[in-house]
């Protein structure tokens, strides 16, 4: 296990919702980045937490840009630096809105092109910031303010799209492993191209659950199967931390959707479909993992 | 053509005094804590030092300290 430093990025305090899961991968994202890196952030809950203009909680600098803009914005950036010879990092940490639908181009074209940046979305599975709207990451099953009886379609499989650029490193997170999420981080940085991570993010007011049960939600995801931690190193798979546990033996993912208020509409069927879609994943992955596919 | 770039500096306080937001305030018995660190690790806003004194300043009173303490050592109390 990696020395995490002691040192602090986030200042006392973000205008965050208490329990959000937004601050604490900020705070492990920062530790393994380090102060030599430049944050770029569409808008999003990340863009308003940082406190009131003209002070900032987020002792990195930070190029707020707008929505659909990140990852150009980050592409230009990391040439301009590296024409200076510099090394510093640049990270994109963007929401699921801003990623899966509104930014996905701006994502893959950077991808494409090979930037030297890491790509992070932080996936609340809502659009949290304007009042919890679906987005391409809402789960099938969960209410939003704009699907009030559930949504009727799938997750967008953003990790798949991401995969077809072949990207140097790709890996998932979730806020309820910080450990998980600072190795990641760290390893991403130390790899010259383009890298993209993918942290699943609890939102107490979004998933309708107490601002305590953030880091338990985390978990629940990972032990149901719902979100699976793993990385992706020049094409090679491995499952990390509780999701090789996860790969052999799950609890129900109904034990996940039943801790929170966003699936109380959730049929039996959705309950269902989202178990088949679980099964499935982890037959895929394990064959991925054994190099089959 | 001249524009002016907003930028901020980073500062303590940056959001308010965010302790004000709280219902419940953790307070934590250190006659059960192991010194385990899991509370400081998990708050989301810094607010727990590395000798587990709670900065109730800034304190959001979420409650993940007290539900990820392996000993039950925090107790979240309502405010007065
Ligand atoms: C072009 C544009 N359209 C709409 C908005 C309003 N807007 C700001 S943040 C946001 C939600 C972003 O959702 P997501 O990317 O998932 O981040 P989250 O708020 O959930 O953290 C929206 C719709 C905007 N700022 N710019
Ligand atoms: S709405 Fe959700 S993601 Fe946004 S600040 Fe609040 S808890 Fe965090
Ligand atoms: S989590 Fe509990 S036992 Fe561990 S350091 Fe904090 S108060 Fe002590
Ligand atoms: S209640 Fe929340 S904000 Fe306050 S110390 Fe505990 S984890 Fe941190
Ligand atoms: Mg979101």
């Amino acid at each position: 296990m990696a020395e995490i430093p002691d040192d602090e990025y986030i200042l006392k305090t973000t205008s965050a919702c208490a329990g959000c899961s937004i601050p604490l991968c900020l705070r492990y994202i920062t530790k393994a980045a380090g102060p030599d890196t430049v944050l770029v952030i569409p808008a999003c809950c990340t863009s308003v937490i940082q406190g009131l203009y003209p002070n900032t909680a987020v002792n990195i600098p930070i190029y707020n840009v707008a929505f659909a803009s990140a990852a150009a914005v980050a592409s230009g950036m990391s040439e301009a630096f590296r024409a200076a010879g510099k090394k510093t990092n640049v990270i994109c940490f963007g929401g699921d809105g801003g990623t899966v639908d509104i930014g996905i181009q701006a994502l893959s074209g950077a991808l494409e092109r090979g930037t030297d940046f890491l790509y992070i979305c932080y996936d609340n599975e809502a659009y949290s910031n304007t009042g919890m709207q679906r987005s391409g990451a809402t789960p099938l099953g969960a209410a939003t303010t704009t699907t009030p009886t559930g949504k009727k379609e799938f997750k967008k499989d953003l990790d798949a799209i991401v995969n077809a650029h072949n990207p140097v490193y790709m890996a998932t997170a979730c806020s309820a492993y910080p450990v998980d999420l600072y190795n990641k981080v760290e390893k991403a940085l130390s790899i010259p191209g383009p890298k993209f991570m993918h942290i699943l993010a609890p939102c107490p007011p979004g998933w309708r659950y107490p601002s305590d049960k953030t880091v338990a939600l985390g978990k629940l995801a990972v032990q149901s199967g719902m979100w699976v931690l793993y990385e992706r190193e020049n094409g090679k798979m491995s499952l990390t931390g509780a999701s090789k546990a996860a790969a052999k033996k799950r609890i129900p993912v109904e034990d996940y959707l039943k801790a929170q208020g966003r699936f109380k509409t959730a049929t039996k069927e959705n309950v269902a479909e989202l178990q088949q879609m679980v099964e499935n994943n982890f037959k895929r992955i394990e064959k991925e993992v054994e190099g089959i596919c | 053509m001249s524009a002016k770039l907003a930028i901020s500096k980073p500062k303590e306080g940056a959001a308010g005094k965010t302790g004000t937001w709280r219902t419940f305030k953790p307070v934590v018995d250190m006659e059960l804590c192991n010194k385990c660190g899991n509370c400081e690790r998990f708050c989301p806003d810094g607010t727990i030092s590395k000798d587990f004194e709670i900065d109730l300043e800034y304190c959001k009173g979420c409650g993940i300290c007290a539900e990820v303490c392996p000993k039950k050592a925090i107790k979240m109390v309502r405010e007065e």
